[in-house]
């Protein structure tokens, strides 16, 4: 029997307090595609970062043909043979693509040899690169060739690709999964982390699922379904009861109204394609989507933080706005509260600023939404990340009472943080407000909405209240028209 | 005050005047994510447009307050070129008011030598403002002109406005998170950038309108002995608050007048002074580098 060309055995993995990696194993065999499955934070990235060399387990050994590692750093791994391509390139874009690829390389840098030597590789592999283009040039697929190109040129004979396809469209996708065929098929070893199920059932040999750090499902792909594999990537419901709870008090009246939206991005990809949505007062509708589904950018259309590309977009003066990225769009750290308080409607806001009144309602609002160790006074940065968050969601309920778009609500809140803004963004409902709130997590937004949409590669589609076949069209996987509930037409 | 001691506070302030407009400019750029280092340009561009304004127009009433607004607007002028070179075309104002600044020192050394030369060809200098667009003396006997009150009086009211009114808020807002700025506070960044551009510049050009029609009473080359660098250093000594940039100019005027005596007096050499402000601005840095660590150690 041949050596795995990567093993990673019983790893172990702590954030602070959180289990990231709960005795992880997979096993990359000789020349053949490995894929890596799980939800948003299910610890994919983290185990591959391990086998990088890039994070160091807990607990745990790693090892490659047959030969146990300890990785300090990177290079040690890229020594032993593994490259990684990562979700956000690591390249300059000044520079050439043959400088990029010699970057990094000792000894002294000859212009010519690394054409060459990018040339040489570039026919090897299938990736067609023009060595002597600037990297800021070129699109994102070709983009990717080079970090690719990069990581064979560095003698990568394993390869790993952090949701490669994620950036690309379905053709491109299609090219790349065959050049990964293909490596490995001349005996290289490709690592794919995805939470598209169709890439995986294209194109892998074995197929490995996380989920909550776990190792959940691993095998052959021919042995693999769609289904059994949603299955495990989402796991069974066992909170479905807790939705019975909820009251449906929407009065049909539409506060925020999309119809034939589209957005295009900056680099021109349609980023969300056509959207119709209602949502009416004394409703919360949840978004699901994969990460990149076009989602951020519904969300941002919804809250007018960003303009449709085309489509009529009904939507009130001020939409409260909780976005994901806190530090940078949602608070200016090194304003103290009150300020960041007073960041709210600073655009349309005259003359005088009123800091007396201000401060009575930060000081109220500290104490309403609990924001521990906070004062009027006291800069933002020195609160912990949970109770910037508070302080977000709470300075946002507080303005706007008839709309509210959340990102994210429970990002870096503890168990009882989390409960308490649950709390208030049923009590912001109930009060008649129309919100909109997207979450990673199925179980999350399963606790929170009357009804969910869900994102997949720009579209938006509804979905029944049921974890599975949200699971399922989030993947893009068919959706069972039998399953779509009769209450949305 | 005895004369010697008066003479002294006149050099002073008259020293210090510039600098603390031109510190106030930059300590407004620097405070609204802009920077400008390109005061001296627009403080070229000021003293340039009121020199002509006062030599134009030196007899009537209204010479002087014209000399100071078109130096004001000049500047915002020579300012808005690299806002919206930065707007459009994406250039980095630090390269593109800096290159300004030679295309300023080197336009005037073109104007004071051709179309604005004084009359007899001999000096490269305009001729002298009329007496209508002069400051007035505030002590007489000595240089101090009216140029202090004014930028005491701006540098009041950029500290109020700052702290106190809708704008000035969006402008620090802006300067310290654009994203945020955007995103929470729906507020026009680009605009208030723009406007950032436009006020620093103006700030700059008046301190060059106000060294004109107070000081020099002419246009002529090296009339900034680099004012507008001085001033990044004012403005960071204060921490880019507009009382401390204030205080900070007052400083460096003292010390440069003190050098000036120094090199008469006693030949040590000017340069000292540079030293002693260089070691100023590190002690400062460092100290609040250090006060920032304590208190992020202390949350």
């Amino acid at each position: 029997m041949t050596e795995p060309a990567l093993a990673l055995r019983e790893i172990t993995k702590r954030f602070g307090s959180t289990l990231a990696l709960d005795h992880a194993s997979l096993t990359a065999r000789s020349g053949t595609v490995h894929a890596l499955l799980g939800e948003n934070g299910a610890g994919k990235t983290t185990l591959m970062r391990i086998a990088f060399g890039m994070l160091h387990p807990d607990g745990g050994t790693l090892t490659v043909e047959g030969t146990e590692r300890h990785f300090r750093t990177a290079s040690d791994a890229i020594g032993a043979g593994i490259g990684m391509v990562h979700q956000h390139f690591t390249l300059v874009p000044a520079m050439t693509v043959a400088e990029n690829i010699a970057l990094g390389g000792r000894g002294a840098y000859r212009p010519r040899d690394a054409r060459e030597h990018v040339r040489e590789a570039s026919t090897q592999s299938g990736l067609a690169i023009d060595p002597d283009a600037r990297v800021a040039d070129l699109p994102v697929s070709a983009q990717q060739r080079v970090e690719i190109l990069k990581a064979l040129a560095r003698g990568a004979r394993i390869l790993i690709l952090d949701e490669p396809t994620a950036v690309l469209t379905p053709a491109e996708s299609r090219e790349l999964l065959a050049r990964l065929r293909a490596f490995a098929e001349q005996g290289g070893t490709a690592i794919l982390i995805t939470h598209k199920l169709r890439d995986a059932l294209d194109v892998a040999d074995d197929i490995t699922v996380l989920r909550h750090g776990r190792i959940v499902w691993s095998g052959l792909a021919t042995e693999a379904s769609e289904s059994t594999l949603v299955e495990t990537m989402v796991g069974t419901s066992d909170r479905a009861e807790r939705e019975s709870a909820r009251s449906r008090s929407a009065t049909g009246e539409a506060v925020l109204a999309l119809r034939d939206v589209s957005v295009r991005n900056e680099r021109g990809r349609v980023t969300l394609e056509r959207a119709n949505v209602v949502v009416q007062s004394g409703e919360i509708v949840g978004v699901a989507a994969v990460e990149g589904s076009g989602q951020r950018e519904l969300l941002r259309v919804l809250a007018g933080r960003i303009a449709a590309t085309t489509g009529r977009v009904a939507i009130p003066e001020y939409v409260g706005f909780v976005p994901e990225d806190r530090q940078r769009d949602a608070l200016i750290p090194d304003f103290s509260i009150v300020e960041n308080v007073a960041l709210r409607g600073a655009g349309a806001r005259r003359g005088r600023i009123a800091w007396n009144a201000l401060r009575g309602e930060t000081t109220s609002l500290i104490e309403h939404y609990d924001v521990r160790g906070g004062a009027p006074s006291v800069r933002a940065r020195h609160l912990s990340g949970g109770n910037q968050q508070k302080l977000v969601v709470g300075r946002e309920l507080e303005g706007a009472q008839s709309a509210l778009v959340v990102e994210n609500p429970s990002r870096g809140l503890d168990f009882n943080a989390t409960d308490a803004v649950h709390g208030r963004l049923h009590a912001a409902r109930d009060a008649g407000a129309a919100v909109v709130v997207y979450s990673p997590d199925l179980d999350e937004l399963l606790a929170l909405a009357d009804r969910v949409i869900v994102v997949h590669a720009g579209r938006v589609s509804d979905a029944p209240l049921d974890r599975e076949a949200i699971g399922r069209a989030m993947l893009g996987a068919t959706v069972d028209r039998a399953d779509t509930p009769p209450e949305h037409t | 005050m005895t004369g010697e001691a008066l003479a002294l506070v006149s050099d002073v302030l008259v020293r210090a005047t510039p600098l603390a407009l031109t510190g106030l400019a930059v300590a407004i750029a620097f405070r609204g994510g802009v920077w400008n280092i390109g005061a001296d340009g627009q403080f070229l561009a000021g003293a340039t447009l009121a020199a002509w304004i006062g030599v134009m127009l030196g007899a009537t009433h209204a010479a002087l307050p014209l000399a100071l607004l078109t130096g004001a607007a000049a500047g915002a002028a020579w300012a808005g070129i690299a806002g919206i070179l930065r707007s459009r075309f994406g250039v980095l104002e630090v390269i593109s008011t800096i290159m300004l600044n030679f295309v300023a020192a080197f336009g005037v050394s073109y104007l004071v030598r051709g179309p604005l030369q004084e009359p007899t060809h001999v000096y490269p200098q305009t001729s002298s403002i009329g007496t209508a667009a002069e400051l007035p003396v505030l002590v007489p006997g000595t240089r101090i002109h009216a140029g202090v009150l004014i930028a005491l009086a701006l540098t009041i009211a950029a500290w109020w406005a700052m702290r106190h009114t809708a704008a000035g808020f969006r402008l620090r807002a802006t300067g310290a998170n654009p994203f945020a700025a955007r995103s929470a506070g729906l507020v026009d960044a680009e605009r208030v950038t723009m406007r950032a551009f436009l006020l620093s510049g103006a700030l700059a050009g008046l301190a060059g309108a106000v060294e004109v029609c107070g000081v020099t009473y002419a246009l002529y080359e090296n009339l900034s002995p680099g004012y507008g660098y001085t001033a990044i250093a004012v403005a960071l000594l204060a921490r880019l608050n507009p009382i401390g940039t204030f205080v900070a100019a007052i400083l460096f005027g003292a010390l440069e007048v003190a050098a000036s005596a120094l090199q008469r007096e006693a030949a040590i050499p000017s340069t000292t002074a540079t030293v002693v402000e260089a070691t100023v601005i590190l002690a400062v840095i460092t100290v609040a580098d250090w006060r920032a660590r304590r208190v992020e150690r202390a949350a």
